[in-house]
């Protein structure tokens, strides 16, 4: 006998909570196509058993684009293999995980440059060309 | 008033994010982050950066009763210092007689001092029991645990019992209780009182309450024992990912056999998992390493109130000893036809371990 437990049509190892996750992108990448509005899954409030999250990061797998944000320790925001489903990792100072999200949407927020960072960048651009 | 003069000239979080150079896209990353240790959804962190950026800095009063220390290891020795850390840079820890420099006559005055200078805007964090029996089975400085929680409520804004002692009595309240021991709610009664329970509670759920008091400058929705519903409004059963287990009857029997091994359900080896109301499925401890189900062995309850005093830890609750056994135990004979076997089973292993000593 082993833990891994087939829990549908096709086999997902392991405990059987990937596979309604998995459902639950599909429904938000059906609601982005059709709406625009983008859905962020918070990976922390969710039950994984051991190896599962390891497992649902394989299975949506590397896309075209990766980014590193260096703020508060680094964060790691990445597309999947299906475009549009973005994998989000926040590390701390420490290099802990604090926060691991999925999410669903064209460009995450969080890559787009802020207005408040845009203009201290432009105060600090005005400076050196006094 | 006092009170506002004092906030006057304590910085926001938003000039301490500044001061520390921290960049929006940063702050976008603490709001996203507090929102997950708030459990909160994602869709708040917008309202969560508006709030915090104008927030200020609170003033904190930690008192230390009939306890062991054991809350304050868990909160200090929580791995994730970084967004944490901000959270305790963003607030004014001004009496924590474990945790500061100050002792005695010193440390007192330094309670004092902060109590005057943040009167009804400050927050009260108490772990530990209060000894009723004989106030003098625990002081501090010479005065009783009862006169300086009293005292030191008085001009709080709310207080937060942290830990099954300060919530419910814990192990000094347990029977047969020798010195008296009550909980913060059954002492303060004209105060928001908010119980964080855990034997100890988990690090994230006691930042939780401190993020929330920051952001929002209230206490969030609690539950019928006053526990923030945010990680006390569902069972450790209702997370458990050994839950499919359950459903489909598939039970650890004893410690070492296949089951356990394949990692079934630990209904029957004691699981208190489908009655106690905590977020440990989920966030786990030890840097999201694990929770105490997923090293093999059965939820003791102890977020609950009174969990000392329910019956063996590895006796089944439908053996009926906790508060909804009997009506667990019709569920899951309902359910997986677990029912008599397993209460017969649980009672012979009972006796065992009563054997064994």
């Amino acid at each position: 006998m082993s833990s891994a437990e087939s829990t549908g049509a096709r086999d997902y190892p392991f405990y059987g909570n990937v596979r309604p996750l998995l459902n639950e992108v599909l429904h938000a990448m059906d609601r982005l196509l059709e709406t625009g509005e983008p859905t962020m899954i918070d990976l922390a409030t969710l039950p994984f058993g051991p190896g599962e999250l390891e497992h649902l990061e394989a299975l949506l797998g590397s896309g075209e684009l990766c980014a590193t944000l260096d703020s508060l320790g680094a964060s790691h925001i990445r597309e999947t293999a299906y475009p549009g489903v973005w994998w989000l990792e926040h590390r701390n100072a420490a290099d802990e995980v604090v926060g691991r999200f999925i999410e669903i949407t064209r460009t995450p927020e969080i890559l787009s440059s802020q207005d408040a960072d845009i203009t201290a960048g432009r105060a600090r651009l005005e400076d050196q060309l006094d | 008033m006092r009170e506002d003069n004092s906030m006057k000239r304590t910085p926001t979080v938003g000039e301490i994010l500044q001061a520390k150079g921290v960049s929006r896209r940063g702050f976008l990353k603490y709001c996203a982050t507090t929102a997950s240790i708030l459990a909160l959804p994602p869709s708040m962190i917008p309202r969560i950066a508006e709030a915090v950026e104008n927030a200020r800095r609170p003033s904190v009063i930690w008192l230390s009763f009939q306890e062991c220390t054991g809350c304050t290891e868990s909160l200090t020795l929580s791995a994730s210092p970084t967004v944490e850390g901000l959270i305790f840079d963003a607030i004014s820890l001004d009496y924590h007689h474990t945790l500061q420099a100050a002792a005695g006559d010193q440390a007192e005055a330094a309670r004092h001092a902060a109590m005057e200078e943040n009167e009804g805007g400050y927050l009260v964090l108490v772990d530990g029991s209060i000894p009723l029996a004989n106030p003098g089975y625990s002081t501090i400085a010479g005065i009783s645990n009862v006169d300086m929680l009293q005292e030191t409520v008085a001009g709080a804004a709310a207080v937060v019992a942290i830990g099954s002692c300060a919530a419910f009595g814990g192990i000094p309240g347990a029977d047969p209780n020798p010195t008296g021991a009550v909980s913060v709610q059954e002492l303060v009664n004209d105060k928001p009182v908010m119980n964080v329970p855990g034997c100890p509670p988990i690090p994230m759920v006691m930042t939780a309450v401190l993020a929330h008091f920051l952001t929002f400058g209230t206490l969030p929705d609690l539950d019928k024992h006053g526990r923030p519903m945010a990680f006390f409004g569902t069972t450790i059963h209702d997370r458990c990912y050994r839950r499919p287990f359950y459903e489909q009857g598939k039970f650890a029997e004893t410690f070492d056999d296949e089951g356990a091994k394949a990692g079934w359900c630990l209904y029957k080896l004691g699981c208190k998992g489908p009655i106690t109301y905590n977020a440990c499925a989920t966030t786990k401890w030890n840097s999201g390493t694990s929770f105490p189900i997923e090293s093999g062995h059965p939820c003791l309850g102890c977020s609950e109130p009174g969990f000392w005093d329910k019956g063996g830890f590895y006796e089944p609750l439908s053996t009926g000893r906790f508060d909804s056994g009997a009506k667990l135990a019709g569920a899951a004979v309902a359910g997986v036809a677990l029912g008599a076997v397993a209460a017969a089973s649980g009672r012979r292993r009972q006796a065992k371990y009563t054997k064994e000593g």
